[in-house]
């Protein structure tokens, strides 16, 4: 089945941001015709991508998020005989017709689809270690069967499948080798900027630069157990225009609403002691 | 050099598959990376690896192929040559352009090789995709750059600049990161098996009822489980103090996974003789021989410690700091641990260059040792989950025997 090579390359939208080695792994993937894996620490965005991709081409987007008792079966379709069952009890429709319960999963519907989707398989680490296995087959040849109707199912178009990973578990080497691998390095500054208008069009610049400054030298801090990510400097900015900071105040004396960019404990008393001994300001 | 560049991955251990190589080739001959060397770079990195811990052996064999090579036309004539001459892109080409491309300059190499993709295209189209790597790929835009590649892309930073800054070098595997990364690793030593009581199977009775028209049917099955069991023994005090944080964080991790079976941990102190401790500062002591006839050999053995002690400790009778009096050896009681378990280990925080010599080779001999990396872990894990060998458990069993 052979694309159309894709009529534009990716490039993010305004709402979202794009590195240009990001946008680089989607063409690849989509021009190779393979599922992109995308890794990175969270709060990088890993989920939004699909979204984007979707939303840039203009193609309906499915959404699978899987969980750890997620079956790659649920992805294709789930029949449902307890339905049929009641129906035949209860008197409600051709319960002949197995068809009709028999229910579509997100990579179904998107096989089934005739437009060209965006398939977002949402943390695949959380499932078993052998559910990327079972995936395998459907992936690399975009069909499967319904057992109970005997119909196969054929992608008219080959999805453009995302999937994403929070590292929790290793997956598969031969699941791994079909994937286009892209891993979302943490932004740099400048990225960061762009980023973080989108979120705050209207911010002041020294409040955004003095943020900044905080947030990155909080990363910087050895030991954190959690260290603050996009989404979290985000949520501060927020709460730091909403209270109406000053500038000038950030890292005077401690920084506000550190509980927007820490989330644990032992994370408050390592920059706690940072700060003391005015080790923070200046990394 | 672009065949450089792959043995050069394959030469720092990156698994990289010609399966994956061709990817490259055809995702270039699209023009995917945009007639950059930076384009180049990122295509290949997104294609070729599988793991963000290979970043940064990737970007070094990257700098190191395309480090201050300074293209002039003929040598890229003859990297071009040197590429195409493998065989199977070979069949590609037809001699006249082989002969044409010899006496070329770069601008009308690439005026050349453009317009034979062009016409390619319309003749047939198994040719168009590697000549057409030829004419767009990295080649074209060569020469111009500091270090004779230009990168286009608008004002990215240079593909070399990126691959030597070495920004991924917190990722590799060989170096320890968090609790969760150890769990992870460790998480994946397991056998799953159905075992015990049969417990009732909800969804299969409501699926099995439904399937049969209504008629209840009730579907039993025991539980599954994780049905391995972990001895953990752990070397503190002394040398090991410099790793203590690195251990307390494997201790921590294999609590936390919470997928064993069973999971005991006991400290020793250099080496294990007669007695373990069930805590750090060795109070509650247990019998080593004990743990040899309680815990029957499906238990998995694993012991950290840096295997480094005076010789004497390994080796002579009475060895033991903590008890006066003679007894077997460490090495012997060693030995017994590894005759019982056949399915053991031992980890080492010291890095592996120390090995060679001393106690640590001795120790070796006896339990495949494996450094407390990321890495380590993984290949013990993959280690622990083959099947014993019996040359070692012939070894073990000599050893164990000596008093």
């Amino acid at each position: 089945m052979p694309y159309s090579r894709a009529v534009q390359n990716f490039l993010g939208t305004a709402q979202y941001i794009v590195s240009a080695e990001l946008a680089r792994a989607v063409d690849v993937a989509i021009a190779l015709r393979r599922p992109l894996l995308v890794k990175g620490e969270p709060g990088t965005g890993k989920t939004l991508l699909a979204r984007d991709i979707a939303h840039f081409f203009g193609y309906p987007l499915e959404r699978w998020h899987v969980k750890s008792t997620t079956k790659a079966i649920d992805g294709l379709y789930h029949y449902d005989a307890v339905r049929r069952l009641h129906d035949s009890r209860f008197g409600d429709g051709d319960v002949g017709d197995i068809a009709r319960y028999i229910r579509l999963g997100p990579l179904g519907r998107a096989f089934k689809s005739e437009a060209l989707n965006v398939v977002l398989i949402d943390e695949i680490d959380k499932a078993d270690l052998e559910f990327p296995n079972d995936l395998l087959h459907e992936l690399d040849t975009m069909e499967f069967t319904i057992m109970e109707t005997n119909e196969t199912i054929r992608a008219a178009q080959r999805p453009i499948v995302i999937i994403t990973s929070n590292n929790e578990k290793e997956l598969p080497d031969a699941f791994l080798r079909r994937c286009v691998f892209h891993w979302i390095d943490f932004p740099d500054r400048e990225l960061m900027t762009r980023i973080v208008r989108v979120h705050h069009p209207d911010v002041d610049d020294r409040l955004l630069a003095g943020a900044l400054d905080a947030f990155y030298s909080l990363r910087g801090v050895d030991g954190l157990r959690k260290r603050p990510s996009t989404s979290e400097l985000i949520d501060w900015l927020a709460a730091l225009r909403h209270a109406g900071i000053e500038p000038a105040k950030l890292l005077g004396s401690g920084l506000p609403f550190l509980g927007t960019l820490l989330k644990k404990e032992q994370d408050f008393e390592t920059v706690d002691r940072r700060m003391k001994r005015g080790a923070l300001g200046r990394a | 050099m672009f065949l450089d560049f792959f043995y050069n991955l394959r030469g720092r251990g990156l698994k990289v598959t010609t399966h994956n190589w061709l990817a490259l080739m055809e995702a270039l001959g699209q023009g995917i990376h945009g007639d950059s060397l930076t384009g180049f770079y990122q295509v290949a990195r997104c294609v070729l690896l599988t793991s963000e811990s290979q970043f940064d052996e990737f970007d070094r064999a990257f700098a190191e192929t395309f480090r201050g090579v300074k293209l002039d036309a003929q040598e890229l004539l003859d990297h071009l040559e040197e590429w195409l001459r493998d065989p199977k892109r070979l069949e590609y080409l037809d001699p006249e352009l082989r002969a044409a491309l010899k006496a070329l300059d770069l601008d009308e190499l690439r005026r050349e090789l453009l317009d034979r993709l062009q016409n390619q295209k319309e003749r047939h189209d198994g040719g168009n995709r590697f000549i057409g790597t030829g004419g767009t790929s990295p080649f074209g835009t060569g020469g111009a750059n500091p270090n004779g590649i230009r990168i286009g892309g608008g004002g990215s930073r240079s593909a070399l600049a990126v691959a030597d800054a070495r920004r991924f070098r917190e990722l590799r595997r060989d170096l320890v990161l968090d609790t969760r990364q150890i769990a992870g690793a460790l998480r994946r030593l397991r056998k799953l098996a159905r075992e015990g009581e049969p417990e009732l199977d909800i969804d299969g009775t409501i699926d099995a009822t439904a399937r049969n028209c209504g008629d209840l049917e009730v579907i039993l099955q025991p539980p599954r489980k994780n049905s391995v069991r972990l001895l953990l023994l752990m070397d503190v005090g002394g040398s090991m103090d410099p790793h203590a944080e690195l251990c307390s964080r494997l201790f921590s991790a294999a609590h936390q996974a919470g997928t064993f079976r069973e999971l005991r941990s006991y400290y020793f102190h250099n080496c294990v003789y007669g007695t373990v401790y069930e805590d750090a500062r060795f109070y509650r002591g247990v019998s080593t021989g004990e743990l040899l006839t309680t815990l029957d050999p499906r238990w998995f053995l694993v012991i950290v410690g840096d295997a480094y002690m005076h010789p004497g400790e390994l080796m002579m009778s009475g060895g033991d700091w903590l008890m006066s009096g003679r007894g077997p050896t460490g090495m012997t009681w060693l030995a017994r641990l590894a005759s019982r378990f056949p399915r053991s280990a031992w980890l080492n925080p010291e890095p592996q260059k120390l090995w060679q010599n001393g106690t640590i080779a001795e120790i070796g001999a006896v339990y495949p040792m494996f450094q407390l990396t990321l890495d380590g872990l993984d290949r013990m894990v993959q280690h622990l989950r083959r099947p014993p060998s019996p040359e070692r458990a012939n070894r073990v069993a000599r050893l164990a025997q000596v008093e």
